[in-house]
């Protein structure tokens, strides 16, 4: 890679900071942005958390102990999907960390147009503030809220739920989906336009490249979900027939222009990670990232092929033989990009000077996970195999694996590697090391009996089930009580954190850690590269 | 702190201007889709929509050949309607042309309009159930008590053969689906006209 002459300056000499209001309410600074995102997306975090309990508290037993009636537990079901989705990972990954460190890593002062900026967050705050209203308005007869599935698969959301719970979800997925694309505008001028001089693309840090690539997947996806929505809406309260057999519509339709937005959505949530875990490995092996180049390429190629193979959602709609075997065939070919990075990380560690840390840990046990998850999904890639799994707990286990333990474990590897330079404080070793182990154990006994599920034939989506599914479930809810364990351990080490005199080094975790962040002070000033750095060449580096 | 920041250049309002139109465009597609795939499933028969279009030559037939074509009927909640075929089941020789009578009952004593869709199981056959006529095209208004009976024509086209999807089948499904009619004239307007055809006759 190539290392930076940045010209560090007395910045605390013309540091002036607004006032708090204007500061947190009116912000434009992009570093105070990510923190703003980054805080929403904990607090949402914690209300689809707790809805996930109320789902594991319900699924304990067979029988109905907590939901009355079953179209609540829907209810619980649908608003922790929607919420991890737009209101936590998707905040937490792109406007967290990639508000905070793409334009430090790519040597700008800030984001290109910080303005919008402040817009694309405080739309993505009022979708959420949508979202919850929903969750208290009439949905289905008789019960308050959208029990749609994140989905929102018509007749049951357009028929199926004459309350206007379902008009609150549409609007927030509108809301915060306006907000991601302005984001995701951003992202994609501020890389294109304002790298330092001397940082071309193919010198860009990877995790500017994982930025890039899903901003450009937010910009021709999410569109087809607004209009989609939009189609349901009008469906719903003026009478069109876009979805509605009646009028000469097409249920099967929405599917498709749901899955073409919903495939790409799934890598725009974990190509980010992608880029924080080539850093962590990188930094904490010593090691430059191993193909450099085939990494950034690899991203590109999966946000590509990502767009064709939307299908492999619907193999029970219906489709013929050869576009089976196309989607199949699609789908399979996504393992090639996506093996090159896992292996490409691996050989970053091979041979480094490993060092163990907490934000280690997290990266090392994401590609375990990460791996998990990506054999079950070559497992569902296949029509015939998916046929008999389709809307079962084993497409359940699979998606979380690579979400649950895949984006939000790099959320928190991301979090202890960047802490000292987000706060300056840090969060002691081992808690990050107790919070990672507890979370491990905890995640693995809660989602890996979800295969057993699922292959037993349980279904998703449904609040009672047979006696002979109760063993594994009780297995399973025991594991999110360790997983919601290690969530305090977290809360203790950042408390610890900002209690404690320690302040972190500019570059905390010395030789290893190349990029531009790590040549500010820790906290970075409040405006940066006021000087822009020259990138230079180091000999020999490539 | 207005100093530091960085005034977006031309080249970085061309990338966002470029980047919003981006958004539009594929906005403008998602509703573009909506024609696009109805025009796909009719030209392709896909998702089991049958296909339309004129008779064969009865020599096209094939006497040694058929596919027995079962009816399925269907009324959907808020139309006070009967709906039956005249048979259940038919054999249908590959290539011929054959009608199927379906009577419609208004039970209630309102008169009221309803439309029909349609679709064959398996989908598959989409592309080979062609239809010559249908009452089904039409919006169908009934008096209180009026029963109608409406023709559907149609042939299984002897390509069916030819797709190794399809060449094992030999039974395949035809089913309608009666709703209220939605975007038609208000039902109390509709009362004059009953715009489609259809005779008496019995079965």
């Amino acid at each position: 890679m190539a290392t930076a002459a940045a010209h560090a300056e007395a910045h605390e000499v013309h540091d002036h900071k607004p006032s708090f209001f204007a500061r947190w309410f009116l912000s434009t600074n992009h570093k105070d942005i990510g923190t703003l995102y980054l805080l929403f997306a904990f607090c949402a975090g914690m209300i689809g958390a707790f809805l996930s309990f109320g789902i594991r508290m319900e699924m304990e037993q067979p029988g109905l102990q907590f939901f009355s009636n079953p179209a609540t537990y829907n209810v619980f079901v649908t608003g922790h999907g929607l919420i991890m989705v737009f209101f936590m990972v998707m905040p937490a990954l792109i406007g967290g960390f990639g508000n905070w460190f793409v334009p430090l890593m790519i040597g700008a002062p800030d984001m290109a147009f910080p303005r919008m900026n402040n817009i694309s967050f405080w739309l993505t705050v009022a979708g959420f503030c949508s979202l919850l209203c929903s969750l208290f308005v009439e949905g289905a007869p008789g019960a308050s809220g959208a029990g749609t599935g994140w989905t929102v698969y018509p007749p049951l959301s357009t028929a199926g739920h004459p309350g206007p719970a379902v008009d609150f979800a549409i609007f927030a997925l509108h809301l915060s989906g306006a907000g991601s694309i302005l984001g995701a505008i951003n992202f994609i001028t501020t890389i294109l336009n304002m790298r330092a001089p001397g940082m071309t693309l193919h010198k860009m840090p990877l995790f500017a490249w994982a930025e890039l690539v899903t901003a450009f997947l937010l910009l021709l996806s999410l569109p087809v979900l607004a209009g989609a929505i939009t189609m349901l809406l009008t469906d719903r309260n003026f009478g069109t027939t876009f979805f509605d057999p009646a009028g000469g519509g097409d249920p099967i339709l929405y599917q498709h222009l749901f899955w073409f937005f919903g495939h790409p959505e799934v890598y725009i949530m974990i190509l980010p990670a992608f880029g924080i875990v080539s850093h962590i490995i990188s930094t904490f092996s010593r090691k430059p990232v191993f193909g450099y180049l085939a990494m950034a390429y690899a991203m590109v190629a999966i946000g590509v092929v990502g767009f064709v193979v939307w299908a492999h959602h619907m193999y029970t709609v219906g489709l013929s033989l050869q576009t089976q075997s196309y989607f199949v065939f699609a789908t399979m070919v996504i393992a090639v990009p996506t093996g090159v990075k896992i292996f490409s990380w691996i050989a970053t560690m091979w041979g480094g000077s490993i060092r163990f840390t907490a934000a280690m840990h997290w990266a090392v046990g994401f590609i375990f996970l990460f791996t998990v998850g990506g054999v079950t999904g070559v497992v569902l890639a296949n029509s015939a195999v998916d046929k008999y799994l389709h809307d079962t707990y084993y497409v359940v286990a699979h998606f979380h694996y690579v979400l649950s333990l895949g984006a939000v474990f790099i959320i928190f590897a991301g979090v202890y590697y960047w802490f000292p330079k987000m706060t300056g404080h840090i969060i002691p070793e081992w808690a990050g090391k107790l919070h990672f182990w507890l979370a491990f154990i905890g995640a693995n006994v809660l989602f890996f009996p979800m295969h057993f599920l699922g292959l037993a034939g349980m279904p998703r989506r449904y609040a009672d089930y047979p006696d002979a599914f109760a063993a594994w479930h009780k297995v399973s809810t025991y594991g999110g009580h360790i997983f919601g364990l290690s969530m305090f351990v977290f809360v203790i080490g950042v408390v610890l954190a900002f209690r404690s005199k320690e302040r972190a080094a500019d570059n905390p975790w010395g030789e290893g850690a190349t990029t531009l962040e790590w040549t500010l002070p820790s906290p970075p000033p409040f405006h940066q590269f006021e000087t822009l750095p020259r990138i230079v060449d180091e000999p020999g580096a490539h | 702190m207005t100093a530091s920041r960085p005034d977006p250049t031309r080249a970085a309002r061309r990338t966002a201007l470029a980047c919003a139109g981006l958004a539009v465009g594929m906005i403008g597609l998602a509703f573009a889709s909506v024609p696009l795939y109805d025009a796909f499933c009719k030209a392709t028969g896909y998702d089991g929509t049958p296909r339309q279009g004129p008779a064969l030559a009865s020599s096209a037939a094939r006497a040694d050949d058929s596919m027995v074509v079962h009816f399925d009927t269907n009324v959907a909640p808020g139309l006070p309607w009967k709906f039956i075929p005249e048979t259940n089941n038919i054999a249908a020789k590959l290539g011929e042309t054959k009608t199927v009578f379906f009577r419609v009952q208004n039970t209630s004593s309102k008169p009221s309009t309803g439309v029909a869709t349609f679709n064959v199981q398996p989908g598959l056959m989409g592309g080979y159930f062609v239809k010559v006529a249908c009452f089904c095209f039409n919006e169908q208004t009934l008096q209180p008590g009026e029963t109608l009976d409406v023709p559907v024509v149609f042939y299984v086209d002897p390509a069916v053969r030819d797709d190794s999807n399809t060449a094992h089948l030999s039974e395949m499904t035809l089913s309608y689906t009666y709703f209220a009619s939605k975007n038609g004239q208000p039902v109390t307007a509709a009362v004059a006209t009953t715009g489609a055809s259809g005779t008496k006759r019995d079965f």
